[in-house]
C-alpha cells in the first residue's frame, strides 16, 4: 500500500494533511501525561512520535480530543494513549505465560448417568426434549446405515458425525428457523460436514438425505455435489463446500447482511478444531469482531483432524482462549452434553442478536467414528481409546439416562422407535437407489443464470458424441 | 507517448478516404487473394450490417477514425443531452453510486473504500453517504473478505469487493474459484451469488513484479465467473452498473494507467452488455483485438498504419470471459488476418485462449497464422526501460501489421 501513495501525487496531501491536524490536537495533552521523560512543554514544538490514533479519531472526530484533555488532569498517571487505547506501563520485564496455570473450565449439565449437575441451565420442555432425543437417534441410524451402504459400495462416499449428535441437535434446537447455518459437512447448517443433524432437526426429509448422497433426480442439488454435501435454501442452509473452514466468512458476510437489515436472527457456522488453523478462520474472527457481526462461531473440537492430533494441531490451550485474542466473548461446554450445548447456544443466540456481536463456542468431544468413509483411523489411534469414548461418553445415551429420570422416556420407546428410524432409513436408501440419474443437461444449467453460447455449443457437442457412441454410454440419460 | 493517448481519447480524426483508397497497398499477388478480396468487397457491406448491432451508420460511412469513439449498442448515437466529462475513475463511481441508489442492496467491501474513498478514489465519498457499513472497510485478509462477500450475496446482498490490486486477489482464489465459482452450481441453483470483484491490474509506471500482474491470465478457467475489462470512461461506467445487475459472479479488470482518461459521457442512464466486445475502428485489412490498456497502444499503432496505407479494424473485445466469438467472427470473415495484442504474459494468457478459439471457430477463414503479442513470460521488472520492453508497444504492432498484411 505505500508504494501507491508514494506514486501518486493526488493521494498523499491528502494523507499527508490528515496526520498534521491530529498531531496538533494530541501533542500538548500528551506530553503532560507523559511523566518518565524530561517534561515537554506543547511550545517545544518538536514532536518526538507519530501522531496517535489517526483511525479512531477520525471515526470519532473531536471525542477523543476532549478524552486526551481529560487525561491531561491526572498529572502522576503511567499510562499513555497508544493507538487501540489507554495502556498502564509496568517497570516488571515479565513475559505473559504461554498457558494459563488452569485450562479454562468446561460448562457442564449432565454427567454420564444423566443427573443434572447444576440448576445454572436453560430449561427445555417435554416435547423439544423428546424431539431432540428422537432426531438424535434418527441422527445415528442414518449414519450408521449410510456408512453401511458406502462400504457395500452403493454411495461413494460418506461422513459420520458419531459421537457429535448431541453438538448437531442440542444446537439446531437452540436456533430459530430464520438463522443462517453455514456447515462444514459433520452439521446441518452452515456447516463444514459434519453437520447433517441440524438439516434433520430443520426437518430435511430423509428421503431428500438419501437423494443427494446418491445423486439423483430427487437431490436438490442436482447431483453435482459429493454425499453428505447438502443444502437447502428453504432450510437456510447453506450448501456445503468441501474448503475447509471457506464457510466461516461466508458466515460472517451472511451476519453482515442480516446486521444491515436489522434482522431478528442471526449466523452460526460450525468448523472442527483443525478448521482453526486456517487463514480464513483467523480472518473470519477478526471480522467478526471488528464488524460487530451477529455470528456464533461453533467449534467442534474432537480431538482429531483426520489423522493429526490436537497436539499437533495447536499450541493454545484449544479454540476457546483464541476468543479473547480477538476480543469475542468464548464458552466451552461439554460437546457430549445435549442440555448444556443447548443452554450455550441459547446464550449465545441472545447476545449476537440483541447486543450485534460475535460469540465463539468450543464445544469439547470425540471423534468416535473415522473421519470420513476414506479413512480407517486404527491406523493413528488405539482401538479402546475409540471403545472408551463410544461407551462412556455417549451423548445419546447420557441425553437418555436424563429424559428416563425425568420419566419422558422409556426402554419400550427406544426399542421401537430405533427399529422404526432403521426401517425408515432402508426404505429411503433403497428408493433413492432405484431412482434415476440426473440428465446430461445437468452439466450445464446452472453454471451461469443463462447459459453462454460457449456451453449451449459444448453441451450440443457432448450430446452428439454420446448419440454417436451410444454403446459406451448406455447408462447415460439423455 | 502515454499523454498522447490520453488527449486522443474523444477527439475524432477522421481521415480523408481518397487517401485512403490509393495507399492501399495490394495485398500477396495470388489468384486466389485477390478473387477473395473482390468478393470480399461486396459481401463487407453486408457482414457490416448484419454482424454488427453498434452504429450501423458509422459502418456504412466505412468511419476511418483512428482513435477511440463512443459506440453505444443501447440509446441512439446522437444523445439529446450534451453529456458530461469525467475521468475513469470517476465514471466507475458514478456507476457504482447509480446502482446503489436504485438497489438498497448493493454493498461495498474493501480495503480502505469506506472513509478513505478508495486507493484510486472509485469509492469517494460513498461511505459519508450511505454510511460506513454499507460502504466497508476491510481488515487485510483477501481471502477472508471476498468469503464474506459470498456469503453475504448468498444471502441476498449484491457486493462490489474491492481488491486494493487485481495481485492481491490471488489470495482470494480459494474463494473465487472454489465458492464464487461453484456454489450456484454444486447448491442446484438454490443459492446465486451476485458479487462483482472488481480492482486495478495490468502494468503500471515502475510498481515492481507483484503489482504489476494480469489476472485475467489466472482466472479465465474458473467455471462460473464472467470477466470483463473496461478501457475508457464510457465502458467503464456501463460495465460497472451491468456486471452489479447481473446474477453472475463478475470479475471487473480495471487497468492502474487508466483511472484517469477523460472523455464525455451521457446524461442519461446507459448500461452495457457484458458478454460484448466493442468495435472500435472498422477496417478491412487486419482484425486487430485487444482489451484494457492495450487498446491504447492498438490506436496508437492504428495511426500509423494508416497513414501508411493500411485499414486495421480494432476491436475492443471487452468481455474476456466469455469472447463475443459472434463480432469478432465477422470481423474474421471480412479481414481474413488476425492480430491480438494483450498485455498478459505469453503462456496461459487471454490471448492464448483467444487464439485456441478463433482456429477453432474460424480456421477456414484465417489467410495466415494468428499473430499474437503479448508480453514475455517473466515478471515485470521495475526499471522503467525495462519494463517498457515487456509492454507491447506500438511500434511491435505496426510492425506485426506489416508482416502480416505482407
Amino acid at each position: 500500500m505505500a508504494l501507491y501513495l508514494s506514486k501518486s501525487g493526488k493521494l498523499l496531501p491528502h494523507f499527508k494533511q490528515k496526520i498534521c491536524s491530529l498531531g496538533m490536537i494530541s501533542l500538548s495533552s500528551i506530553a503532560s501525561c507523559f511523566s518518565q521523560n524530561p517534561p515537554l512543554s506543547p511550545e517545544h514544538g518538536k514532536t518526538p512520535y507519530a501522531a496517535p490514533s489517526l483511525f479512531a479519531s477520525r471515526r470519532f472526530g473531536s471525542v477523543k480530543a476532549e478524552n486526551l484533555a481529560s487525561i491531561n488532569n491526572t498529572a502522576d498517571s503511567q499510562a499513555l494513549n497508544f493507538p487501540g487505547g489507554m495502556v498502564k506501563f509496568t517497570p516488571e520485564l515479565k513475559f505473559i505465560s504461554d498457558l494459563p496455570e488452569e485450562r479454562i473450565n468446561c460448562y457442564r449439565v449432565l454427567d454420564e448417568s444423566g443427573h443434572l449437575l447444576t440448576s445454572d441451565f436453560v430449561e427445555i420442555d417435554k416435547d423439544i426434549a423428546v424431539k431432540m432425543y428422537k432426531e438424535m437417534v434418527m441422527l445415528q441410524t442414518v449414519d450408521t446405515i449410510f456408512y453401511e451402504a458406502q462400504r457395500q459400495g452403493r454411495i461413494s462416499f460418506y461422513v459420520t458425525a458419531a459421537g457429535e449428535e448431541a453438538i448437531n441437535i442440542a444446537s439446531a434446537a437452540a436456533l430459530s428457523m430464520d438463522d443462517f447455518v453455514f456447515p462444514q459437512v459433520k452439521s446441518i447448517r452452515p456447516v463444514q460436514y459434519r453437520e447433517a443433524g441440524v438439516l434433520l432437526w430443520r426437518g430435511f426429509g430423509l428421503q431428500d438425505l438419501a437423494n443427494q448422497c446418491f445423486g439423483n433426480v430427487g437431490d436438490n442439488c442436482k447431483g453435482r455435489q459429493m454425499p453428505a454435501h447438502y443444502g437447502s435454501k428453504k432450510h437456510n442452509y447453506f450448501t456445503v463446500a468441501s474448503t475447509v473452514a471457506t464457510q466461516i466468512p461466508h458466515a460472517v458476510g451472511a451476519a453482515y447482511s442480516l446486521k444491515m437489515e436489522g434482522r431478528d436472527a442471526c449466523t452460526i457456522t460450525y468448523f472442527g478444531d483443525g478448521g482453526t488453523s486456517t487463514g480464513d478462520f483467523h480472518a473470519a474472527m477478526n471480522f467478526a469482531a471488528v464488524l460487530e457481526a451477529p455470528v456464533i462461531l461453533f467449534c467442534r473440537n474432537n480431538g482429531w483432524a483426520i489423522s493429526t492430533p490436537v497436539s499437533d494441531q495447536f499450541r493454545s490451550d484449544g479454540i476457546v482462549v483464541r476468543g479473547q485474542a480477538y476480543g469475542i466473548r468464548s464458552i466451552r461446554v461439554d460437546g457430549n452434553d445435549a442440555l448444556a450445548v443447548f443452554s450455550a447456544v441459547h446464550m449465545a443466540r441472545k447476545m449476537a442478536i440483541s447486543e450485534s456481536r460475535p460469540v465463539l463456542i468450543e464445544a469439547l468431544t470425540y471423534r468416535a467414528g473415522h473421519h470420513s468413509t476414506s479413512d480407517d483411523s486404527s491406523k493413528y489411534r488405539p482401538i479402546e481409546e475409540i471403545e472408551w469414548w463410544r461407551a462412556v461418553q455417549d451423548p445419546v445415551a447420557r441425553f437418555r439416562k436424563w429424559l428416563e429420570i425425568q420419566g419422558w422416556w422409556s426402554c419400550e420407546s427406544d426399542t421401537e422407535l430405533r427399529d422404526r428410524a432403521r426401517q425408515e432409513v432402508l426404505d429411503a436408501i433403497q428408493v433413492a437407489e432405484k431412482m434415476e440419474k440426473p440428465d446430461l443437461g445437468e452439466i450445464f444449467r446452472d453454471v451461469y443464470d443463462f447459459p453462454p453460447s460457449n456451453l449451449s455449443d459444448q453441451e450440443k457437442s457432448l450430446r452428439q458424441t454420446v448419440q454417436r457412441h451410444q454403446r459406451d454410454y448406455t447408462h447415460f440419460q439423455l | 507517448m502515454a499523454a498522447a493517448i490520453l488527449h486522443g481519447v474523444g477527439a475524432t480524426t477522421p481521415l480523408s478516404s481518397v487517401k485512403y483508397n490509393n495507399s492501399r497497398r495490394s495485398l500477396p499477388g495470388s489468384g486466389i487473394t485477390e478473387r477473395k478480396r473482390a468478393s470480399f468487397v461486396i459481401q463487407c457491406y453486408g457482414s457490416l450490417s448484419s454482424g454488427l448491432n453498434i452504429g450501423i451508420n458509422r459502418a456504412v460511412k466505412l468511419s476511418t477514425n483512428a482513435v477511440a469513439t463512443k459506440q453505444d449498442s443501447v440509446t441512439a448515437s446522437t444523445p439529446s443531452k450534451p453529456g458530461h466529462e469525467l475521468l475513469l475513475f470517476e465514471a466507475l463511481r458514478e456507476g457504482l453510486e447509480e446502482e446503489m441508489e436504485r438497489d438498497p442492496w448493493v454493498c461495498v467491501m474493501g480495503e480502505d473504500v469506506g472513509h478513505y474513498g478508495g486507493s484510486y478514489k472509485v469509492t469517494k465519498g460513498l461511505a459519508d453517504k450511505y454510511g460506513d457499513l454499507r460502504v466497508l472497510d476491510t481488515p487485510i485478509a483477501e481471502n477472508s473478505f471476498t468469503g464474506m462477500g459470498i456469503g453475504a450475496a448468498m444471502t441476498g446482498l449484491r457486493p462490489i469487493v474491492e481488491g486494493m490490486n487485481m495481485g492481491f486477489l490471488l489470495l482470494a482464489f480459494n474463494q473465487i474459484s472454489n465458492n464464487c465459482g461453484m456454489l450456484h452450481y454444486t447448491s442446484g441453483g438454490q443459492f446465486k451469488i451476485p458479487i462483482v470483484i472488481r480492482g486495478p491490474g495490468g502494468v503500471g509506471r515502475q510498481l515492481g513484479a507483484e503489482h504489476s500482474q494480469r489476472l485475467e491470465s489466472y482466472f479465465q478457467s474458473i467455471p462460473g465467473i464472467q470477466m470483463v475489462a473496461c478501457s475508457t470512461p464510457y465502458n467503464a461506467k456501463g460495465l460497472m452498473k451491468a456486471a452489479i445487475r447481473s446474477d453472475n459472479p463478475v470479475i471487473l479488470f480495471e487497468h492502474v494507467l487508466l483511472y484517469n482518461l477523460k472523455e464525455r459521457i451521457p446524461d442519461e442512464e446507459y448500461v452495457l452488455s457484458l458478454e460484448e466486445s466493442e468495435m472500435v475502428r472498422t477496417g478491412d485489412h487486419v482484425t486487430i483485438l485487444t482489451y484494457s490498456r492495450m487498446r491504447y497502444h492498438v490506436m496508437q499503432a492504428a495511426k500509423t498504419l494508416v497513414n501508411k496505407g493500411y485499414d486495421p479494424e480494432v476491436i475492443d473485445i471487452r468481455s474476456l470471459k466469455p469472447f463475443d466469438l459472434h463480432t469478432i467472427g465477422n470481423s474474421v470473415k471480412k479481414t481474413h488476418r488476425v492480430v491480438i495484442v494483450e498485455e498478459c504474459m505469453r503462456t496461459g494468457g487471454i490471448g492464448a485462449s483467444l487464439t485456441a478459439s478463433i482456429n477453432e471457430h474460424f480456421h477456414d477463414y484465417l489467410d495466415a497464422p494468428i499473430v499474437c503479442l503479448s508480453s514475455q513470460d517473466v515478471p515485470t521488472p521495475y526499471a522503467g526501460t525495462l519494463e517498457d520492453w515487456t509492454v507491447v508497444q506500438p511500434a511491435q504492432i505496426v510492425a506485426a501489421v506489416e508482416q502480416l498484411c505482407r
